[in-house]
């Protein structure tokens, strides 16, 4: 028995610098950057005051006033692209069989902005231990247990099968679309709609990554504040946004003759076992992700045109992501083109996974690999190829895209064009 | 051939017990957890009953140096795998690191850690906020905790399905042993008993609001008024029955089948989907209804979603039936604990050949269920069935064999 | 302008509530010029410490001084030279 292959036909991108894929991908293949001064809260008791947010109104992107009351921002988001990815697809989910149809949404933290106001307001700024419940919104319990994520996108697309919210921190939208394909090929599903959702600028994220001078400082030039792989790096700029697929069975999409942008070929997750939030220089576990998931892809590391790298803009990912590109895939590391989105719309933890996802197959849609913007300063300790500054031309037929997080999480992810000889 | 993967190690942290031998004397006797929430004082809240965990003293079991940084339900989940992997004989040095790895569910993370650093934020100010608040309250932490504590870097994960996560997580567990590797730490451990999580639970309009232990979660019952929530869960170790049997691995029994659905959004009329998750793990383990020597109910005491229950195992296994239980009636509703608390009920029922009690409801003979009473039923039980269900309409039914 | 003093003693005990300590350390040992390592703590609790050790006694530790005071006596050192106490330790 042949297993079953799976592949995009469908997305949807809400990030930084403009809602919908089309500006997500002007955003990158211009090199533009979408971080800025907070605007959300008061940034000045905060040690870093940068901040990629969206401008997201979201009865334009079709939301009835009963589901923005009743949805965390981040839920907002994830149904307006679950909904466009549906549409992008061009699949009329009405004529399969509910039970067959599932969902997956990734989230590192949830509804933590409702959280946080919420908290404020039934603890009265924090004056109550015993917070009272007679001031708390009648949703809150949907901000408690974040699957309420997942519910609201099966009820936006029509799904009844599996359906859950993976949240494996910053790897969660890689997970999460990882996990949807998992279901596809085991024949538990035939449609996933399945991608992740972060919407966590908020005072009580900033401050814990304040805390542990994880996010930059550098509010003096917001627009250039995200560096990965830059010498003057010196922390990460929190963003938020969402990114979700629709996933088919290859066969099946053909059969539609539905477009498809990309297979997903390759997934694997390992764990450092080493600390929650640091990481060793060595990338030995990222290494052995990429290495499982191009052996379940059937690929050679030099049919890799392109990777998607973590690239958050922390002295210690940049090192430790470098080590795992060399040791994965050896001496083709250095021929291969990487770079960091994350230069141009932030990190938003748990979204941002499936938003490089979709990078990705984008690039593979154009033939440009996206750049690492305000690349100015090289590191020495950084020796590869990082695209800096400019998009570039270039055949792109497969791509990697890798993620770490807190947990010590490490994924990686391998998309391909279905119709390449190895397969 | 799909592997058969079974359960070599269970650890348990329950309302009633404390470790598995404690919970299933416990349970076996019909003895609760249930009782007036001592954590903080309820008396300003329209629900005071809890199940809460006695006498469990993390100092005793875990270093110093993970307390400042762990929520309670971490440091019960850590502790719980410990256990769960001395039960089943295992010593993590003893593997390659790459061929162990940890799935477990949350439903609510490290949600009193989480009150504590919102508290200080809102009340002293954004620098009195933890370095330890950026991973201590997240959902991924008890995964990642357990990942570092013992060494584990194979394929981790984390699902949240409200209640029904904790067979998500096990089912996902086998789908990371089906694709090779040799053990996989799974199922969950959840407690939120603090103001906040407390506020935020009674949103969800679940909670009874009774003050008699004994009279305040009623699943099947006419009086039935919502349920009292608890904390905890179990600890699975799972291998690939192979593995197992090669280093001789004592097996509680197989994780044999798993099916999981959504319901279709309220007021459009479609039906629940347990009856379709049901049938799906009962194909997917190539069990007949017949074969199926108890049910362990979700129990929901909320008098339609009994009603949707009842409904699904009439259908599926025809009027009374088959057993139904609902241990869970000693210990509240442990959000993603409470199904791997299950399944570990289940495998222990095997062991003794007897299916543990049902306490103090009296189910409405309308329901049509066997629903087993107070006293444990002598039985021999060969399969098991799992259900569990989360707000927003999750649910998923996992099969359980004993060892062959 | 400040008169408070940064003792060993504060040392360990913000340490203690902060991060906990290592069942094979002794910290009412002789610590001055251990590794904070060494002692048990990497960086993240020393940013927890150094955190609380900000507020309590209202300065700003530089980014890199928990990294440029790699024991208790430079820490120490660090400490009381914001607070403006010269004191040998």
């Amino acid at each position: 028995m042949t297993e079953r292959r799976v592949v995009i036909t469908g997305m949807e991108v809400l990030a930084p610098g403009g809602v919908g894929t089309e500006s997500f991908w002007n955003l990158l293949s211009e090199g533009r950057t979408a971080t800025r001064g907070i605007t959300f809260f008061d940034p000045s008791p905060f040690r870093s005051r940068v901040a990629a947010e969206i401008d997201f109104v979201p009865e334009k992107h079709g939301l009835s006033p009963q589901e923005v009351r009743r949805m965390d921002r981040a839920a907002q988001f994830a149904v307006v692209a679950a909904r466009g990815a549906v549409a992008d697809s061009g699949i009329e989910l009405e004529g399969y069989d509910p039970y067959r149809v599932g969902v997956t949404v990734g989230s590192a933290v949830g509804a933590t902005m409702g959280l946080d106001e919420e908290y404020r307001v039934v603890s009265d700024g924090g004056r109550l231990d015993l917070v009272d419940h007679r001031y708390a919104v009648p949703h809150l319990y949907n901000y408690l247990v974040p699957s309420s994520f997942a519910v609201e996108v099966a009820w936006a697309v029509g799904a009844q099968g599996p359906s859950t919210v993976v949240s494996t921190g910053c790897t969660s939208g890689i997970d999460s679309v990882g996990h949807a394909v998992e279901l596809i090929r085991e024949g538990s599903a035939d449609v996933m709609v399945a991608g992740s959702s972060d919407a966590p600028i908020s005072p009580i994220t900033m401050a814990c990554f304040d805390a542990i001078k994880a996010t930059t400082p550098r509010h003096d030039e917001p627009d250039r504040a995200s560096r990965p792989f830059d010498g003057t790096r010196n922390g990460f700029v929190l963003g938020e946004g969402a990114a979700v697929f629709v996933l088919e069975e290859l066969d099946a999409a053909r059969r539609r003759g539905a477009h498809i942008y990309a297979e997903v070929a390759g997934y694997a997750t390992r764990s450092n076992a080493y600390h929650m939030t640091g990481l060793r220089p060595d990338g030995v576990e990222m290494a052995e992700a990429i290495r499982v998931a191009l052996d379940e892809a059937r690929m050679d590391p030099e049919e890799i045109d392109y990777i998607n790298a973590h690239g958050s803009g922390t002295k210690q990912n940049d090192r430790h992501e470098t080590a795992a590109f060399k040791r994965s895939l050896g001496r083709h590391a250095y021929r291969t083109p990487v770079s960091s989105i994350k230069s141009m719309v932030g990190h938003s933890l748990g979204a941002i996974g499936s938003i490089e996802i979709a990078a990705s197959a984008l690039a593979m849609e154009h033939n440009v690999v996206p750049p690492t913007a305000n690349l100015r300063t090289p590191d020495p300790e950084c020796d590869l190829d990082y695209v800096p500054l400019t998009a570039r031309d270039q055949l792109t037929d497969a791509v990697l895209s890798v993620g770490s997080g807190f947990g010590g999480f490490q994924s990686a992810m391998v998309l391909a064009r279905p119709e390449r000889s190895a397969a | 051939m799909s592997t058969r993967v079974v359960v070599t190690g269970l650890g348990v942290v329950s309302p009633n017990g404390l470790g598995t031998e404690d919970f299933w004397a416990a349970t076996r006797s019909g003895k609760s957890g249930i009782g007036r929430i001592t954590r903080f004082d309820p008396s300003r809240y329209p629900a005071r009953l809890a199940g809460e965990i006695p006498g469990f003293v993390a100092e005793e079991h875990l270093p110093n140096r993970l307390l400042p940084q762990t929520d309670r339900m971490t440091r019960l989940a850590l502790v719980a795998t410990d256990w769960a992997l001395a039960d089943a004989g295992m010593v993590p040095e003893d593997l390659p690191a790459f061929d162990m790895g940890v799935v477990t569910a949350s439903h609510s993370g490290g949600f009193e850690f989480g009150q504590n650093e919102l508290r200080k934020l809102w009340s002293l100010g954004s620098r009195h906020v933890s370095a330890y608040q950026s991973f201590a309250w997240f959902y991924a932490v008890n995964s990642g905790q357990i990942s570092i504590r013992n060494g584990m870097k194979g394929p981790s994960g984390v699902v949240v399905s409200d209640q029904a996560g904790g067979l998500d997580a096990v089912a996902q567990a086998r789908r990371q042993i089906r694709r090779g590797t040799a053990l996989i730490v799974s199922g969950a451990v959840d407690a939120s008993i603090c103001p906040w999580g407390w506020v935020a639970q009674l949103a969800g309009d679940r909670l009874s609001t009774s003050e008699e232990p004994t009279r305040a979660y009623l699943p099947f019952d006419g009086e039935a008024r919502g349920h009292v929530p608890g904390e905890g869960g179990a600890i699975l170790i799972l291998e690939s029955e192979e593995a197992a049997r090669v280093r001789g691995a004592r097996i509680h029994g197989e994780i044999a089948g798993y099916g999981a659905t959504i319901d279709p959004p309220p007021g459009s009329g479609g039906e629940a989907g347990l009856r379709r998750a049901l049938e799906t793990a009962l194909a997917d383990a190539g069990v007949r209804p017949e074969e199926v020597d108890v049910v362990f109910a979700d129990a929901a005491a909320i008098p339609e979603l009994d009603r949707t229950e009842a409904d699904a195992l009439n259908t599926v296994f025809g009027r009374g039936a088959v057993p139904v239980t609902a241990p869970k009636t000693m210990t509240g509703r442990l959000y993603s604990g409470a199904a791997p608390l299950d399944l570990a009920a289940a495998f222990l029922a095997m062991a003794d050949g007897l299916i543990p009690p049902t306490v103090n409801t009296e189910p409405l003979p309308e329901y049509g269920l066997d629903l087993v009473g107070p006293q444990p039923r002598p039985a021999e039980v060969r399969t098991a069935v799992v259900l569990a269900r989360g707000q927003g309409g999750f649910n998923s039914a996992v099969v359980v064999r004993a060892p062959r | 302008m400040s008169t408070k003093e940064f003792t060993l003693d504060d040392l360990k005990r913000i340490l203690r509530d902060s991060a906990g300590a290592d069942e094979a350390v002794d910290l009412d040992g002789d610590i001055l010029d251990a590794g904070f390592e060494e002692l048990g703590y990497e960086s993240l609790a020393l940013l927890e410490t150094g955190g609380r050790i900000e507020r309590e006694f209202d300065i700003t530790l530089d980014d890199d001084v928990l990294v440029s005071a790699p024991t208790p006596r430079t820490l120490i050192a660090a400490v009381n030279n914001l607070l403006g106490t010269d004191v040998a330790v």
